[in-house]
């Protein structure tokens, strides 16, 4: 019995300590992320001076002088998100207060599998339809110089970012405690004042969560935009005009550059940019979200 | 009408009409994609291969290519990804707690890193740095790095969901932490992880930036071979074909047909792990 028991006891410290080490796989990828993006994209600023990089006005690298400023591609990136976010926010919170406050039960298991549905479209196919159908649209429309262009990238953005909010902010509704909407009815608020003036403001937190996590989700993505925008680096603030992102210019670009070169650096480090900027969102959200789950429970 | 009956019409009008254009968009995003793509889909467009330059044929090395990443990339992630969750779930207030807390915002920041930054990853790392090469091997192991966090965090949703009642009651059977974790919790926790795991593929399978920098190519005239050889994959097929080649417009009927199998692949993928989900849950339900 005795030895049985201590040979228990080894196995349950064998899986203990391999579900241990298999659960450290996400700190050492996340870790293999940095120090990878650091170790490739560093070397760029041997020959790019990171005045040039960070304050450059032009992305040219095909030129004989190369330039490498990264602007034109923070404000292509700054353009086509904020565009999608303007659109989004507004839709997707309508959304999932219809979701969470107005729909019935049974319009709402009818309306949630098209949500789903959105979030499981790959974003090439969201790109392929941005370039095909899409892009004619809002070139007629606007009239715009260029067929593919910031606005097009937006659109589509919009509806690939919506899922998200709509889901995380449905959710962060939902679970507003009853008694809230019972007070409020309870002092002769109407429906609306409750969900305006109690709801939306308890399930605040949640709603900013979903926001940023749908931000991030927009800076991040890349083959949407990079099929919807038309490729330009250039520094502007039009909608209309052609743009370039961050992410579609590493994309595009690293299919043709030489390993090692200070072109295929600099691409790492706007990856690297990249990614600390979508870090700082993401953990802020985290942040946000701890702070929320601590407060209610 | 009052003011306040006023603003409370408009209100719930709005609140109606977003849903209805989200629906909508849905609808006409589906409805466009199949009233362009059912036309070339047959049965020779899935088991050929590309003819002519790409503008006649099937898409067979594509899908095939896809179908290779998906399993290959379920190896890697889901054994560590079910692991990692049952820890971060079962194991937590045990001595490394503080470790779970930071291996889970580690896991949480994970899912937010954008794809293509995956993809520069796999390129440093699997392509140059270990000598894969543009290889399907260095592709799906970047694709089971991003696939992790997001089959550890459903996987824990499921492992949650179990009442902590049978964990009790195993425990206090004198059953050690593993048995009850085995006997206990994992038989009704499982169909919930497989559904993660699954709808985590599914977003692996239509993934294009990480295999555009570590693998995909635009064509070959063979199948690969070794998990080294280089790939056709549907997502990256669509994207070249659409922007990459002379004349887009010529193969306009092939790409339509290409985005319809890939999304009926990834969507058939979800639509199983809902009925895998709804299947027992309904059993567990009956032994409640």
């Amino acid at each position: 019995m005795n030895r049985r028991h201590k040979h228990s006891r080894a196995i349950e410290r064998i899986i203990e300590g391999s579900l241990v080490v298999c659960s450290l796989a996400s700190i050492l990828i996340l870790a293999v992320i940095f120090i990878f993006l650091f170790y490739e994209g560093v070397p760029a600023f041997r020959d790019i001076s990171p005045h040039e990089f960070f304050l450059g006005t032009v992305w040219q690298v095909q030129a004989v002088e190369p330039a490498y400023g990264i602007l034109p591609l923070l404000s292509g990136s700054t353009l086509v998100t904020t565009g999608a976010m303007v659109i989004a926010v507004p839709l997707s919170l309508l959304c999932s207060v219809y979701m969470a406050e107005v729909a019935r039960p049974a319009l709402r298991e009818i309306t949630k599998p098209f949500i789903e549905l959105l979030a499981g479209i790959p974003s090439v196919v969201y790109g392929f339809v941005a370039l095909t159908v899409l892009a004619d649209i809002t070139y007629e429309l606007t009239g715009a110089v260029h067929r593919l262009n910031a606005l097009n990238g937006a659109l589509i953005l919009a509806v690939m970012v919506s899922p998200t909010i709509i889901s995380i902010s449905e959710d962060a509704i939902g679970s507003v405690p009853r008694e809230y909407r019972e007070a409020a009815y309870a002092l002769g608020a109407d429906r609306w004042q409750t969900t305006s003036k109690v709801v939306f403001p308890a399930a605040l937190s949640g709603i900013m969560v979903s926001i940023m996590l749908g931000l991030g989700r927009a800076i991040g993505e890349t083959m949407a935009v990079l099929m919807a925008t038309g490729n330009a680096p250039l520094l502007t603030f039009d909608i209309l005009s052609s743009v370039q992102t961050m992410t579609a210019v590493i994309a595009i670009e690293m299919g043709e550059v030489t390993f090692g070169s200070t072109h295929f650096h600099a691409l790492f480090a706007v990856g690297l940019v990249l990614l600390l900027i979508t870090s700082v969102v993401n953990v802020t959200a985290e942040i946000v979200l701890q702070r929320f789950r601590s407060v209610r429970y | 009408m009052t003011n306040r009956e006023l603003k409370a019409k408009i209100a719930f009008t709005a609140i109606r009409a977003s849903a209805l254009i989200v629906v909508a968009v849905a609808c006409l995003l589906i409805l466009h994609i199949v009233v362009n793509g059912y036309k070339i889909v047959s049965w020779s467009f899935i088991l050929d291969s590309p003819r002519r330059g790409m503008t006649a044929g099937g898409i067979f090395p594509a899908i095939y290519g896809t179908v290779c990443l998906i399993v290959l990339t379920l190896a890697f992630a889901l054994p560590i990804g079910l692991a990692s969750a049952i820890y971060f779930s079962e194991y937590f207030g045990s001595k490394w707690s503080s470790l779970v807390i930071i291996t889970r915002a580690a896991s949480n920041i994970l899912a937010g890193v954008p794809s293509i930054v995956y993809g520069l990853l796999g390129l440093g790392l699997f392509v140059l740095l270990t000598g894969f090469g543009f290889s399907l091997l260095s592709s799906s192991l970047t694709l089971s790095f991003l696939t992790l966090p997001v089959i550890i965090a459903a996987s824990e949703e499921a492992l949650h969901s179990v009442p902590l009642a049978y964990r009790e009651a195993a425990l206090a059977l004198g059953a050690t932490r593993w048995q009850t974790v085995r006997h206990a919790v994992l038989p009704y926790a499982i169909p919930g992880m497989i559904t993660a795991s699954i709808l985590a593929l599914s977003r692996a399978a239509g993934e294009t930036a990480p295999i555009l920098l570590t693998g995909a190519a635009y064509f070959l005239p063979r199948l690969p071979t070794s998990i080294f050889d280089q790939f056709m994959a549907l997502p990256f097929h669509i994207f070249t074909l659409s922007t990459q080649s002379v004349n887009p417009a010529i193969t306009r009927p092939i790409q339509y047909g290409t985005v319809l199998v890939l999304i009926s692949l990834v969507l058939g993928m979800n639509l199983v792990a809902i009925m895998i989900r709804a299947y027992y849950r309904k059993r567990v339900r009956a032994l409640l």
